[in-house]
């Protein structure tokens, strides 16, 4: 009901358009084609000045709006992003700089030089030394911005230190997995047709000697602060991305060929919870690379603590080997037994 | 028809063949099977126009989503069926709109439309040719497209939806059936009408390229041209030699979909199916072929509506174009580069770092031939005569938002920055503002502009004045505030931001925008109201040339008939810009020189 309604209301609002449109042509037939075309150079020169000026105001009430929801109001969370955030503000006011002129130009020029019987035009066909000059200074402005570009591009696709903490990372539809190398530090061999859902979602070759101690976990990942730490990005089935918003960073995660990001956490979670004063805030992991219907959902998230932190969470994390082959947990047979049978036991009730 | 107002232009109306041969036109010949470049152009916008319509109502439906994610419309459901159930579109849906919505706008409307329109109105117009070197191909171009439109039309409508990987179709999200349901039948209808898509550009392309070179009429040297050919020629140049790739891409795609091959696949599970034996190839592949068709396809759709906004805005501002001659250069130097860029598209595809800074090298000098374009429009308008008609509020329309557009550019072009921005709203508000919306400014000043030839009647000027100020004040709110959205990471491309403790801050912007598109979409149908009430109702046009303006097709009969001159093809004698010289307010390009004439340009 609401709908023919509203399409009867737009359908009205039409019709008294286009009467009026249509009035307003015979009166402009009645004028004189010059007389109306002086009257619409007059409205449409005082618009574009009009345009130009509120333009202005809504760039300013938009910043003043929109700004602090902005990560730029929220700081940067790793020594990257705040790189980035940098050379962000430097590219403002350059870009902002030339926006300014020439929107002014080419507004004010409208209005300044609509159309007047006494004035006579300019023969202006060209001039080689104007052209130069904004050759010239375009170049120059873009050099400036082109190696300060490169020289963080450089630094961020670069070596990370030699102290940075080492995390795969595997993205799937519609969720991340991610995995520490274990004690030996070194990642086992993994290879995609051993993948098996359940116990082995990455495809660990089990019988590598390096790959017993690896740890894999689901949709969250501890790292330290103020430690480089260096992601090799890799996927399951389609493209993902692994969009780090608070550190600034991107990198896409593809299927069979391994990507690598780097970045130093300057902020543990709870420092950020409370610089933002949010006290649900989390660094969370956007999928940016589209991948299927779930694409919205694929959420991670990354927990920065400190060190002292980071080794309690650690010592309690179990190698994957041991939930795969639940017998060879030298630890605890007799539990992991126990747990194993009422797992089965709730599966047969179900 | 007053073929004889048209004949007191030319001394002699010596014998032609095509000027007073009556053809004996059926319907079939004459608006279906037309071989006359005219009626090409004309049904190649009205096709792109019905285009642009269903593009943009779906940009409102997911619009719709994206401002009201928690609502619930019934009436939804009564169009949409089982892809909203319960009044709400699904991801699904959200996504095959998203995917359609653009797929739509870049090729069947912003190039078939625009330069598929303009190319065949207005090369044989501007350079004094009957018809186009090949009428024949030129027809087939029109049919291959209309083919191509109901094969993509008729992916709407299958059961597991069109495709839904986004307009860029990376595999292996493409390539594999299971990945997602639109992945299934859409995807090969998709891939059908993209191919034949490529074979209608081509065919257009070849006939563009070998008429502006072979048929110019005397004294129509390749620096008397008007930019708009200029523009066109380029235009046709960059298809013909990057549509190629596409296919060549898509031909591997279809491989690798139905036939079991890798090119594209290699260490795939999929959930529910298990691990595919395919191995040894490269996702990444495919896109180096899509971008490199991909880059230059921005400036197949930009540069036609620069040609078009440089005629415009010389001729309103009564004025010569500032720097012919470094517009010309500016547009083969944006051709060349455009070639030389793609990567840039793939900053964070784990590309080589030195390969990237490359990249980055080439892409902001994209910037110099664009900046000097700019200067130079700001240079016609100055201490010129402007008269605004709706053609040339777009045309002025068209420079803001390519400045606003082109600037953001700067910023997604510096790696360093784009690995920070890439596919967040920030790009999305980039291409449509300079992409999208200015190109479709050009198209609408070229509308209002060539109009009365087209139809030989007006569109209503205060209609076209009321769309102007609309679409470009929406355009504006529309986007603008995009870039803040980017600025806090919002990812593209997602159905619904209320998971997330990052992206949710923005619901009531998401809420305004929305609205505002509406408003603008609403606007555009004021447009076609005008534009197809003009072509039986509006003003009629009376004089040969309403614009006062100096190219050939302003020597034309006012309603042309096929051949365009019904005497002999007039003689050009001087470039179409002298605006204002020697106390002249305009000299057509047919006017032989005087003798006390100041040096021309």
């Amino acid at each position: 009901m609401s709908l023919y309604l509203s399409v009867a209301i737009i359908v009205l609002i039409f019709v008294v358009i286009f009467q009026i449109a249509k009035a307003s042509e015979y009166v402009s037939i009645l004028k004189g084609e010059e007389a109306s075309r002086q009257q619409n150079n007059k409205i449409n020169g005082f618009l574009m000045v009009a345009f130009l000026v509120l333009g202005f105001v809504g760039i300013y009430v938009c910043n003043k709006v929109y700004y602090g929801k902005t990560q730029m109001a929220q700081g940067a969370a790793s020594i990257q992003g705040e790189k980035v955030d940098e050379m962000l503000f430097v590219t403002l006011i350059i870009t902002g700089i030339v926006f300014v002129i020439t929107q002014v130009l080419l507004f004010w020029f409208a209005y300044k030089y609509q159309e007047d019987k006494n004035r006579k035009v300019f023969f202006f066909a060209h001039s080689t030394k104007l052209e130069l000059i904004w050759t010239a200074i375009p170049a120059i402005a873009l050099t400036v911005l082109v190696v300060f570009g490169l020289r963080n591009w450089f630094f961020f696709t670069g070596e990370p230190p030699k102290n940075a903490m080492v995390v795969e990372v595997t993205g799937k539809q519609f969720g991340w997995i991610f995995r520490y190398p274990g004690k030996d530090a070194i990642f086992g061999k993994k290879y995609y047709k051993n993948i098996d859902p359940a116990t082995n979602s990455v495809g660990i070759i089990w019988d590598d000697k390096y790959a017993q101690d690896d740890i894999l976990m689901e949709q969250t990942m501890y790292v330290v602060k103020g430690t480089p730490i260096k992601l090799i990005l890799g996927s399951r089935d389609v493209i993902h991305d692994v969009g780090l918003t608070h550190f600034r960073l991107k990198m896409d995660a593809v299927p069979g060929i391994p990507t690598t990001m780097w970045f130093t956490p300057i902020y543990t979670t709870k420092e950020m919870r409370e610089k933002t004063g949010n006290p649900n805030f989390s660094y969370e992991i956007s999928c940016d690379q589209m991948c299927g219907n779930g694409h919205y959902s694929m959420k991670g998230i990354i927990e920065v603590v400190d060190q002292e932190e980071y080794d309690l969470w650690m010592a309690k994390q179990k190698p994957q080997y041991f939930t795969a082959f639940p017998e060879k947990d030298p630890s605890s047979v007799p539990v992991a037994a126990k747990v194993d049978s009422t797992t089965k036991a709730t599966t047969a009730k179900m | 028809m007053s073929h004889e107002a048209a004949l007191h232009n030319h001394e002699g109306h010596g014998h032609d063949d095509h000027g007073h041969h009556e053809h004996h036109d059926t319907f079939l010949t004459k608006y279906v099977f037309s071989q006359d470049h005219k009626m090409i152009a004309k049904q190649f916008l009205i096709t792109g126009m019905v285009w642009a319509v269903l593009g943009g109502l779906m940009s409102v439906l997911f619009r719709l989503q994206l401002g009201y994610p928690d609502a619930s419309f019934p009436w939804l459901e009564s169009i949409l069926g089982k892809w909203a159930k319960g009044g709400q579109i699904t991801p699904e849906a959200y996504y095959a709109l998203v995917t359609t919505h653009g797929t739509v706008l870049v090729f069947f409307v912003l190039t078939a439309g625009l330069s598929g329109t303009f190319a065949n109105f207005l090369i044989p117009l501007q350079i004094g040719a009957r018809d186009m070197a090949s009428p024949f191909l030129n027809m087939l171009s029109y049919w291959f497209f209309f083919t191509a439109s109901i094969v993509m039309l008729s992916s709407l409508f299958v059961e597991t939806g069109p495709f839904s990987g986004g307009w860029t179709a990376y595999p292996p999200l493409s390539a594999l059936h299971d990945a997602s349901p639109g992945s299934k039948t859409g995807m090969d209808l998709w891939i059908i009408a993209m191919a034949l898509f490529v074979v209608s550009s081509l065919l257009g392309g070849l006939n563009y390229i070998a008429t502006i070179l072979n048929m110019r009429t005397k004294g129509m040297s390749m620096t008397r041209l008007p930019l708009t050919i200029w523009a066109l020629f380029f235009t046709a140049v960059l298809g013909v030699l990057s549509f190629p790739v596409l296919l060549s891409g898509m031909i591997l795609l279809i491989f690798d979909r139905n036939f079991g091959t890798s090119f594209y696949l290699s260490d795939i599970y999929v959930n529910g199916v298990g691990a595919l034996s395919n191995e040894g190839g490269s996702a990444i592949l495919f896109q180096h072929l899509f971008w490199f068709l991909g880059h230059p396809e921005v400036y197949i759709i930009l540069l036609p509506a620069m040609g078009m906004v440089s005629e415009i805005m010389s001729v309103n501002s009564r004025k010569p174009i500032f720097g012919y001659m470094a517009m010309l250069g500016s547009l083969f130097a944006i051709a060349i580069l455009a070639f030389l860029v793609w990567a840039h598209h793939m900053f964070v595809t784990g590309l080589n770092p030195f390969l990237g800074s490359v990249f980055v090298l080439l892409t902001l000098l994209i910037a110099v031939p664009s900046a000097i374009k700019v200067f130079n429009w700001l240079t016609t308008l100055w201490r010129g005569n402007v008269r605004f008609t709706p053609a040339m509020l777009f045309a002025i329309g068209f420079v803001s938002l390519f400045i606003s557009g082109g600037l953001t550019g700067i910023w997604l072009g510096n790696a360093a920055l784009d690995i920070y921005l890439h596919d967040s709203y920030f790009v999305v508000a980039h291409f449509h503002i300079v992409m999208g919306v200015a190109s479709m400014f050009g198209m609408f000043a070229g509308v209002y502009h060539w109009f009365p030839k087209m139809y030989g009647r007006y569109l209503n000027n205060s209609l076209g004045y009321i769309h102007f100020w609309i679409t470009m004040a929406g355009a504006y709110l529309i986007f603008w505030p995009m870039h803040y959205q980017g600025l806090a990471g919002m990812p593209r491309r997602y159905f619904d931001f209320s998971i997330w403790e990052s992206f949710k801050q923005f619901a009531e912007l998401n809420r305004f925008i929305s609205t505002i598109a509406m408003i603008v979409f609403a606007t555009q149908i004021l447009f076609l109201i005008n534009f197809f009430y003009s072509i039986f109702k509006g003003r009629k046009v009376t004089v040969l040339n309403p614009w006062e303006a100096n190219t050939l097709e302003w020597t034309t009969p006012i309603r042309p008939g096929h051949g365009n001159w019904p005497g002999e093809i007039p003689e050009v004698h001087r470039w179409p810009y002298d605006y204002g010289k020697d106390g002249h307010d305009f000299i057509p390009q047919t006017t032989p020189v005087g003798e006390n004439e100041t040096g021309t340009h």
